[in-house]
């Protein structure tokens, strides 16, 4: 059935929608410039005068002209490291080379010489996870001295630190996932191990070098004076080493060699569920902006959002009579079959059941669940504890959970406590996790939690006999309030790659339809479903 | 009339042959050589016979073959087209002996004609004018100087073994003549060992005027003139009928000298009298003079069809099956003007050297008469002329004519191989040539001009950039979609002896910016399509590494591939290297040695095996690392090359 809007364009609160949700978007674009601007100008001039390419124009050129590239934590590590790591100092995303999905990382070197931070070791993994679960093949286009030595303690020792990526990428290796690598520069140390780990790895002459230690390092060990080129370049390393299978001439032939060995895979995604001919939606995705209030106390219908993501604005409701604050239903995007489940207000033990219910619907039809997030959590009070709603909500959190079919989350609203675990919250591993600029996501509301912490104070205050005026306790609630402002902030949220990064809610449904095509690169296992407590 | 007949020749004028023999249902037999086996003649004929090798000596001349042929295959009659066999009267008699027609004149008329001096001395006896002079022997100062009072003044002195303007002289008055022939003959007699001279009228602003003629053998008639003064080193570039201010007088005394010149001997079929005209003041009946007769169909026939409305190769065939000639000098009219433009594959910026390579992509104009042997994707070889198509246009004017050329020239659309199209569009345009202001040395007073290259803008890089890109074609609605900021996609393009390295923006799937040197255009796509800056783009094609835009001039832009570059680069074949553990059994190189790619070097004995080393390119030996016999390790360096340059 097509959906019918009840909003009217251009009317003062859609204006006023408008507004706030440009400014949302002016900060975010201002932290993606700065992100993607990569190091200082005199490091990108350096880089450059040397004959290199710039690594968002490598990406770019590795790319089939006019691809889209799906990218991932795009303001990763922002305001942090003092802003010295812009993107985490690697660009990471899913593109087309030679026609193929693949997923991309690229070091870059003009940060801080492409050196691992502990952000950038959490991006690469986590680029590493989505090429995983999704089984596409990996190009890494690489040019980085290795760790970051001042924190080496927070990149080296723990599990998911650094080694993890040559774990990672032996494992993709055993799955059958290409590993690709493209020695642009600087291959230090352990960054060593990405060439030597690639089941095919390319060098650029007189530029990449490969080796565990450098010549600084050789010549304190054992007092050897060599050259960087006769200790690791791409002479040696595709004549006498080994380490790596083809010589290029420069970055667009390195590019050119990656793109052809791409075609040489013969790699062929899975096909999983019926596609249609994609269409867009009646209603225009621009209108987003006006539709959804910026404030999020204010409620709306999210079928005003559902109707300019979909196909068609065609949704076929589920039990759309009850548990009415959960909205379920099948639709369309760009052509894939997809559950949508969204919030509608707070959850009630009805509509967690609609959800668990839902969920195994998809589940048994291998049709790809899509969240749409706007969540202050479960209804809370006697009633609802008494009627088992923690029963309920954990029947949804288990189908969420333990259901096999792809899970894309979009946060365009609130994303707070349990309710962030019903709606595939990161802790549930959706595929993909973006959200909008206007999201908040925490374990409660600051005001809430504010209000926790003020109750504890004065209670103990009270129960000294004590006293807290009004005015004591606001000045005691505003730096709780401060912090979860900051805190819940999606660029706040992005830096720390909670989510895979903010987008533009008009383009929600390019971003939900590229996320669902990556994700329909795997095949959809069948879902076993834990314990359901009835 | 002949129910079967074989085409004696190739290319357009075989396919132009065979449209009407179609028309009139009449079969036909194409012949055709090794490099023809695919061409547009031999899959358009009815039945088509291989007649032997590429070079014409080897097929289209083999007269005894094409009989041979003709026989064989049950024809009648052979047409040869123009050129090859066409004014050949030895092959018209072995036709003829086989017991086939020749569809053309006698043998004895193409003799007659086939002398130059016979066949003017022949037609001054039939009342012809011919251009005033003296050939003789008599060599007299005195003789000579009264024979030039009697042709008149300018005239010249010409070298009888003369050539590229050695002991040639223009004489303006007879008070110069005396000096003038003195110096010629000196300089004769230096440069060629032979100091004999003829005279000859000067002719200021020559116009190469033709008539056609027709005849049944008896009687003939003439279709009126054909203007062909547009020539370039005699070759002729755009003919067009009638001529330019031809008045009836002069039209009327043209055409009674074809035809008188066509009955003296007996003339059958379709012919042209060459006439050369003074064009200095105006077209005057007493201004013209023979130069020579074709006897055979001419290139430039189809103006004449278009003026009258006759199919010429129809007359032919008649007048070879004996009938009489279909209509009196009376019943034949000239309706509007007609222009011809020969389209060739050559190189113009390089001297119109002729052009070989594949049609990867051909159109023709929709709306005009094209005659053309070839296809899209068939290869113009270096065995035949390289003519592509003749572009044939009718109009109630010569202005309308010509514009209509104008257009065909600018809907035509050829790539893969350099062609003439820009030149003859400029010639369109010429100002003079559109005035119909003509005489034989137009082209090269203004070749300069004519032959300017078209000026590439950025906007065509633009476009370029893009369509190598394959950005321009049917474009998926993600394209170029990111989060935040586009991405920048780089290509090399060659477009002469230019390289630019462009970036193309993606802001969206309609929406590009391309940055060519220091200009940002702007592309954007509508419905209507891509326009580069707000200017509609003009149609490309891609062929291969090839991208060639039509606006309407062609303009090729050659994608530069780096994954082509990196083979030959990537080894840099420096070090000649023992490929196993062996003995090093002889060394053919000598330090210092220039060695080209592939010489042997020296000799690796492994593994009972004999393993040669190569020079992996050229270079200079510069040094020898190890000795005869020596034992070396895999992976030894045995021998290093240096470029020759750097030896230096």
């Amino acid at each position: 059935m097509r959906l019918t809007s009840n909003v009217i364009s251009g009317s003062e609160q859609f204006e006023a929608n408008c507004t706030g949700h440009l400014e949302a978007l002016k900060t975010v674009r201002g932290a993606a410039e700065l992100a993607a601007a990569g190091g200082r100008e005199t490091s990108r001039e350096r880089h450059l005068s040397r004959g290199k390419i710039l690594p968002r124009d490598r990406v770019a050129n590795l790319l089939d002209p006019g691809s889209a590239f799906l990218e991932v934590g795009a303001t990763a590590a922002h305001g942090m490291y003092g802003g010295v790591a812009p993107c985490a100092g690697v660009i990471a995303g899913i593109g087309m080379v030679s026609g193929v999905r693949c997923m991309v990382v690229c070091n870059d070197a003009t940060v801080k010489g492409g050196t691992y931070y502990p952000m950038t070791v959490k991006k690469h993994l986590r680029a590493q996870e989505i090429a995983q679960e999704n089984r596409l093949p990996c190009i890494y286009l690489v040019d980085s001295g290795g760790a970051n030595l001042p924190n080496q303690d927070e990149v080296f020792p723990d599990r998911d630190h650094f080694g993890r990526i040559f774990y990672n990428q032996a494992q993709m290796s055993a799955q059958g996932i290409p590993q690709i690598a493209v020695v642009m520069g600087s291959c230090t140390a352990g960054g060593a191990y990405v060439p030597a780990m690639s089941d095919v790895s390319i060098i650029v002459k007189n530029q990449g070098t490969i080796f565990l230690a450098g010549p600084p390092l050789v010549k304190a060990a054992t007092g050897e004076e060599v050259s960087a080129e006769d200790l690791g370049g791409g002479d040696v390393h595709t004549r006498l080493s080994g380490v790596a299978d083809y010589l290029a001439e420069d970055d667009a032939h390195a590019l050119a060699l990656a793109r052809q060995a791409v075609t040489g895979l013969n790699w062929r995604a899975a096909t999983n569920v019926n596609w249609a001919t994609p269409e867009p939606p009646a209603y225009d995705p621009e209108e987003l902006l006006g539709v959804v209030p910026t404030d999020l106390r204010t409620p709306y219908d999210i079928r005003e959002v559902i109707m300019r993501v979909v196909d068609g604005s065609r949704f076929d409701e589920f039990k759309a009579r009850f548990g009415e604050t959960l909205v379920c239903g099948f639709a369309h995007i760009e052509g894939c079959p997809v559950g949508v489940i969204a919030n509608n207000g707070v959850l009630f033990s009805e509509a967690a059941q609609k959800g668990a219910h839902f969920v195994e619907l998809c589940s048994q039809r291998c049709i790809p669940l899509v969240f749409l997030q706007n969540i202050t959590g479960f209804m809370v009070g006697r009633k609802y504890e008494n009627e088992g709603i923690a029963r309920h909500g954990a029947k949804m959190v288990t189908a969420v959970a333990t259901t096999s079919v792809p899970k894309v989350t979009m946060v365009v609203g609130g994303s707070f406590g349990a309710g962030n675990y019903g709606m595939a919250g990161r802790a549930y591993s959706p595929r993909f996790m973006w959200s909008w600029p206007n999201a908040r996501i925490s374990v409660m509301g600051g005001e809430q939690a504010a209000g926790v912490l003020a109750t504890v104070k004065r209670d103990a205050i009270e129960r000294k006999g004590g006293e807290w005026s009004a005015e004591e306790e606001a000045a005691f609630k505003q730096p709780t309030i401060d912090m979860f402002e900051e805190q819940s902030h999606p660029l706040y949220a992005s830096a720390r790659l909670w989510d895979d990064g903010i987008v533009d809610p008009r383009k929600s449904r390019q971003v939900l339809a590229l996320s669902l095509q990556a994700a329909l690169c795997a095949p959809i296992e069948e879902t076993r479903f834990g314990v359901f407590r009835m | 009339m002949f129910t079967k007949i074989l085409i004696a020749n190739r290319g357009e004028i075989a396919c132009r042959v065979m449209e009407t023999a179609r028309e009139m249902g009449v079969s036909t037999v194409a012949v055709y050589s090794d490099a023809d086996r695919d061409a547009k003649h031999m899959a358009m004929a009815d039945e088509a016979v291989h007649i032997g090798g590429a070079a014409p000596a080897e097929s289209y001349l083999r007269g005894d073959r094409i009989i041979q042929a003709a026989l064989a295959m049950g024809a009648q009659a052979i047409h040869p087209g123009y050129g090859f066999l066409s004014e050949n009267p030895d092959f018209v008699e072995e036709v003829e002996q086989a017991g086939l027609v020749f569809i053309g004149p006698s043998a004895d008329a193409i003799r007659k004609m086939g002398l130059k001096d016979a066949a003017k001395a022949l037609m001054q006896k039939s009342g012809v004018p011919v251009v005033p002079g003296y050939h003789g022997d008599t060599q007299d100062p005195a003789f000579l100087a009264q024979q030039a009072d009697e042709i008149g003044y300018p005239m010249l002195i010409k070298a009888v073994a003369g050539g590229g303007g050695k002991g040639m002289r223009l004489v303006e008055s007879p008070e110069d003549f005396a000096a003038a022939l003195e110096s010629a003959q000196g300089e004769a007699v230096t440069a060629f060992g032979n100091g004999d001279v003829l005279i000859e009228r000067y002719i200021q602003q020559p116009r190469h005027i033709e008539v056609q003629v027709f005849g049944d053998g008896e009687r003939a008639v003439h279709l009126f003139e054909r203007d062909c003064s547009l020539q370039r080193r005699h070759q002729k570039v755009i003919e067009e009928a009638p001529a330019p201010g031809m008045t009836h007088e002069m039209r009327a005394a043209m055409g009674q000298a074809a035809v008188r010149a066509a009955e003296a001997i007996g003339y059958k079929g379709a012919g042209t009298v060459e006439f050369i005209v003074d064009g200095r003041d105006g077209l005057r009946p007493e201004g013209f003079w023979f130069m020579e007769m074709n006897t055979r169909l001419q290139v430039e026939h189809p103006v004449t069809e278009a003026i009258t409305g006759v199919d010429l190769v129809e007359w032919q065939l008649r007048a070879a099956a004996g009938e009489a000639l279909p209509v009196t000098q009376e019943q034949l009219t000239i309706t509007g003007h007609s222009f011809e433009v020969r389209l060739y594959a050559e190189d113009v910026a390089k001297g119109f050297l002729p052009a070989t390579g594949t049609l990867e992509h051909l159109v023709y104009p929709s709306f005009t008469r094209v005659d053309s042997g070839v296809r899209s994707g068939d290869v113009i070889s270096p065995f035949y002329d390289p003519m592509i198509a003749k572009i044939v246009t009718h109009g109630a004017t010569r202005e309308f004519a010509l514009g209509k050329m104008r257009q065909a020239i600018e809907a035509c659309q050829i790539a893969g191989l350099q062609t003439n199209l820009a030149f003859l569009g400029a010639l369109c345009w010429h100002e003079e040539f559109a005035r119909g202001e003509v005489d034989t040395g137009l082209i090269a007073r203004d070749l300069k001009a004519l032959v300017q290259e078209p000026d590439v803008t950025p906007q065509h890089w633009a476009q370029a950039a893009m369509a190598g890109l394959g950005l321009l074609g049917e474009v998926v609605p993600e394209t170029g979609f990111t989060l935040w900021q586009p991405l920048t996609w780089s290509i090399s393009l060659q477009q002469e002896q230019e390289l630019r390295e462009i970036a193309v923006t993606v802001w969206s799937a309609d929406q590009y910016e391309i940055v060519v040197g220091e200009v940002r255009v702007r592309a954007q796509k509508s419905a209507a399509g891509w326009r580069f800056d707000d200017v509609h783009a003009p149609t490309h094609v891609i062929t291969g590494d090839e991208i060639t835009l039509f606006w309407p001039r062609a303009v090729t832009f050659t994608r530069h591939d780096p994954l082509a570059r990196g083979s030959e680069e990537a080894s840099s074949g420096n070090v000649v290297e023992a490929p196993m553990p062996g003995v090093v059994k002889s060394i053919f190189a000598i330090s210092g040695q220039v060695v080209t790619k592939g010489d042997r070097l020296a000799i690796l004995e492994a593994m009972k095996m004999e393993h040669t080393l190569l020079a992996m390119r050229d270079g200079v030996v510069a040094d020898i690392v190890v000795e005869e016999g020596a034992q070396v390790e895999a992976g030894a360096v045995l021998i290093t090359l240096v470029a020759e340059e750097e030896s230096q």
